[in-house]
């Protein structure tokens, strides 16, 4: 049997990870996106585990929701890496400075 | 220790160590397919949690096409991972420090939380007991996806859609050297227009 408290934690430290993993990587924009979606997984994890010791299905649907709309961010940004590539022969984030921001 | 917590901690630990890798391994390649075993076994957590079609899905959505998605994209793109990987060890205590603030402010969270507050919100921090065998968690949430969240349900389906013509639009492009038809003047031409009759004498024959 396990508890809650084991889970949330579980979610807690893939989360703590995939935050290190964004200040490791700050150069490969690749790496970062697979980062947020190591995120929105643990989010996910959270989401599922209030849903079942709740018993209540509303998680559950959140968490469909959730991975709908992060297939869909996941789709647009490799399509923007590629055009990005395409045109610059580069994905690194310190070569991305046109907008001077 | 029963079963489950033995099947629990050993897919919490694969997840973990493999998620380390992710962020740690200089290979994309690698560090994608590390991200599908993440998936994996957090898609075995998810069983064990009895969410199954949650499951499924992560497994068939993500394992089968966003990650095959990132895979294609890595392997396309000829990227320098030399370059890329420098500064690691200059950032490794920022992001130690900041993952570990992180992690401490959440275990901190976590042990201090109250558990008479949580039981009278939440019922119990033990499982809910087993349901039964011909329970199925699928047509459970299919019976309230189509019913109370069928506006959400239409949303996603447009934001689908959205992502694919965004998807197709950004990375679709015309070469120069490729010949295409033009059918709207394919359709409107006349027989004047292709087909010249001339009347000459016919020849004598020898």
């Amino acid at each position: 049997m396990i508890t809650l408290t084991q889970v949330l934690i579980l979610a807690a430290i893939l989360f703590s990870i995939s935050v290190a993993g964004i200040f490791l990587n700050r150069k490969n924009l690749i790496i970062l996106l697979m980062a947020i979606e190591l995120m929105l997984l643990s989010v996910n994890m959270n989401f599922i585990a209030f849903s079942y010791f709740m018993d209540d299905l509303a998680g559950q649907v959140f968490v469909f929701f959730i991975l709908t709309v992060a297939a869909a961010e996941a789709a647009i940004g490799l399509a923007i890496l590629v055009v990005l590539f395409r045109n610059k022969r580069t994905i690194n984030v310190d070569d991305l400075n046109e907008m001077k921001g | 220790m029963t079963g489950v917590q033995i099947l629990f901690y050993a897919f919490a630990t694969m997840m973990v160590l493999s998620a380390l890798m992710v962020i740690t391994v200089r290979n994309p390649v690698r560090s994608a397919l590390f991200l599908v075993l993440t998936f994996v076994s957090c898609s075995a957590i998810w069983l064990i949690m009895q969410a199954e079609f949650l499951a499924i899905v992560l497994v068939l959505v993500y394992v089968g096409a966003v990650m095959v998605l990132f895979l294609f994209v890595v392997m396309m793109l000829d990227i320098n991972i030399a370059r890329l990987k420098e500064g690691f060890i200059s950032y490794l205590p920022v992001g130690i420090g900041i993952a570990g603030l992180f992690g401490g402010m959440l275990a901190y969270l976590l042990y201090h939380m109250d558990a008479s507050d949580v039981k009278t919100k939440m019922r119990s921090l033990y499982p809910p007991a087993s349901k039964p065998a011909d329970y199925s968690n699928t047509e459970e949430l299919g019976e309230v996806l189509y019913t109370v969240y069928v506006y959400p349900f239409e949303i996603a389906a447009v934001i689908l859609l959205v992502a694919i013509v965004a998807a197709i639009a950004l990375t679709f492009r015309r070469r120069s050297n490729t010949k295409y038809q033009n059918p709207d003047v394919q359709v409107a031409v006349k027989r004047d227009d292709r087909v010249r009759v001339v009347k000459m004498d016919s020849e004598d024959k020898k």
